[in-house]
């Protein structure tokens, strides 16, 4: 018996360490094509960029944990998968045998036809960002989502004369309400940095000596496609993260579910997604296998701003507000078909945490209700 | 560096030299101390990084947040007194000799 976990970020690291927390003995081989041991995204865009944080904080363990759990991990890209003789291998020409598989294959940037633009995933063009941002003055970011407001938000607070150019008519049009939108233009306007809707690089051409691109990602399916399974948005699996090969699981930036909530095929992007994906995987592998029902949560950190969102708020047909944005602590509610979907706080833990609750419990919340302080969310939970 | 002492529900102690301006958390986790799982990363998104600190070191820390406040009213095991979210705990000279207690189960 064996498992081999093609990906080293959040999602392939987790199955492997969930795997030894579940009780499984036998061997478990993670593949990586970075060098170093794992290490988390979210602090790259943030407080790494900052200089608050150095590469070790960002170190999910360290070397000497995956000795101590024997987890080998091995630096290469595997290049094929023999479905057949389940077989993965590397580019290095080693081969390795399989009882199960994890793809865990995450996502790359999307790339404009442009020169000398920056981009930012790994560590490595963490480092170098840093270092750039560091001796730029004047810096331009083309997108106008939560990586390149992130960025943003670093390169003002490191002083630099910033400007957002972003092509939707509002800021992180794709998942947040206008409400939203509009808090977070007016914050980063506040801050001092330009912000140009509706545009593109092309049109703007503004004076800049360090251009930074986050305009979204591509998943890497190709692995998977190439051995035959069925792909999409996304490497397409069940309800309980299965492929279409019953030994091969995908989890994390790379896989498409059906997401209950959603009542749709969904390809999530974040921590929580790859972190519960893979507690999930590994519990199937030892033969506890369940359906995937996490409820969806993400956050992001822009200056002083803690945003945390619950659920998915896909095809939202109402949206109330709780709280005043000037008093820079509120609650987004989204409701779809008089059901709530989401929930978008800002610096109002309490309540994305209630949230997080009501919506996984498909609690019946009326908007009324989601915008009456008086009402009390987090007894609704229990 | 501050010593900073990990004991395990079931007794296990491990000291651990922890810089100063690191939490308490990454002292464990990049250490490899068993009972610390801090599965966000230390953003106070997830409560597994609950640890229970030895009372007369209480003063020494800065008072709860209201997103560790509400993050601990999500902890597998009780919250008592003495919980704390080890990602908020920042070491600073004064926390030599800290001694946490990790509880029986973080998930």
């Amino acid at each position: 018996m064996a498992v081999v976990i093609i990906g080293g970020g959040q999602g392939g690291f987790q199955t492997a360490a969930s795997l030894r927390a579940e009780g499984y003995q036998e061997r478990i081989t993670l593949i990586g094509d970075e060098p170093g041991v794992p290490y988390q995204r979210p602090p790259l865009s943030k407080g790494y960029l900052l200089g608050k944080q150095e590469q070790r904080h960002t170190e999910l363990r360290p070397a000497a944990f995956f000795e101590t759990h024997r987890i080998t991990r091995v630096t290469a890209r595997a290049t094929a998968i023999d479905r057949d003789a389940r077989r993965v291998t590397l580019d290095s020409g080693e081969q390795i045998e399989y009882d199960t598989l994890v793809l865990a294959t995450g996502a790359r940037n999307r790339q404009l036809p442009l020169p000398d633009v920056f981009y930012l995933r790994t560590l490595a063009e963490a480092a170098e960002l840093r270092q750039r941002l560091r001796d730029a003055h004047d810096v331009a970011i083309i997108g106008g989502g939560f990586i390149g407001l992130e960025i943003a938000a670093a390169a003002r607070t490191l002083g630099k004369r910033v400007t957002v150019i972003e092509a939707n008519p509002r800021l992180m049009a794709r998942v947040v309400a206008p409400v939203v939108s509009e808090y977070f233009q007016a914050q980063h306007t506040a801050q001092g940095v330009e912000i140009l809707l509706n545009a593109t690089f092309e049109s703007v051409r503004p004076k800049a000596d360090l251009v930074i691109a986050g305009i979204g990602v591509v998943p890497n399916l190709e692995l998977a496609q190439d051995a035959g399974l069925p792909v999409a948005n996304g490497i397409t699996v069940d309800a309980s993260l299965r492929t279409a090969d019953e030994r091969i699981y995908a989890i994390g930036d790379c896989a498409e579910y059906p997401n209950s909530f959603a009542e749709c095929s969904v390809r999530l992007e974040s921590v929580q997604n790859a972190v519960d994906q893979a507690a999930c995987v590994a519990k199937a592998i030892v033969g506890h296998a369940a359906e995937y029902a996490a409820v969806p949560w993400f956050w992001t950190d822009q200056y002083d701003i803690h945003m945390q969102m619950a659920g998915l708020p896909h095809g939202f047909d109402q949206v109330v507000s709780r709280g005043d944005p000037e008093s820079r602590k509120f609650s987004v509610f989204y409701f779809r078909e008089g059901g709530l979907r989401a929930v978008d706080s800002i610096n109002r833990p309490a309540e994305h945490l209630a949230a997080r609750k009501l919506i996984g419990a498909r609690v019946k919340l009326s908007p009324d209700q989601a915008r009456d302080e008086s009402f009390d969310l987090k007894a609704a939970t229990t | 560096m501050p010593k900073i002492t990990y004991i395990s529900d079931s007794g296990t102690s491990r000291t651990i030299d922890v810089p100063v301006g690191d939490t308490v958390m990454e002292g464990a986790v990049q250490n490899d101390v068993d009972g610390i799982v801090a599965e966000c990363g230390g953003n106070c998104q997830c409560a597994t990084c609950h640890v229970y600190v030895e009372e007369k070191f209480l003063p020494l820390l800065k008072p709860i947040a209201e997103d560790e406040d509400a993050m601990l009213g999500s902890t597998a095991s009780p919250r008592k007194s003495n919980s704390r979210l080890s990602c908020q705990l920042h070491v600073t000279p004064e926390f030599d000799g800290l001694v946490v207690h990790t509880p029986p189960t973080q998930q």
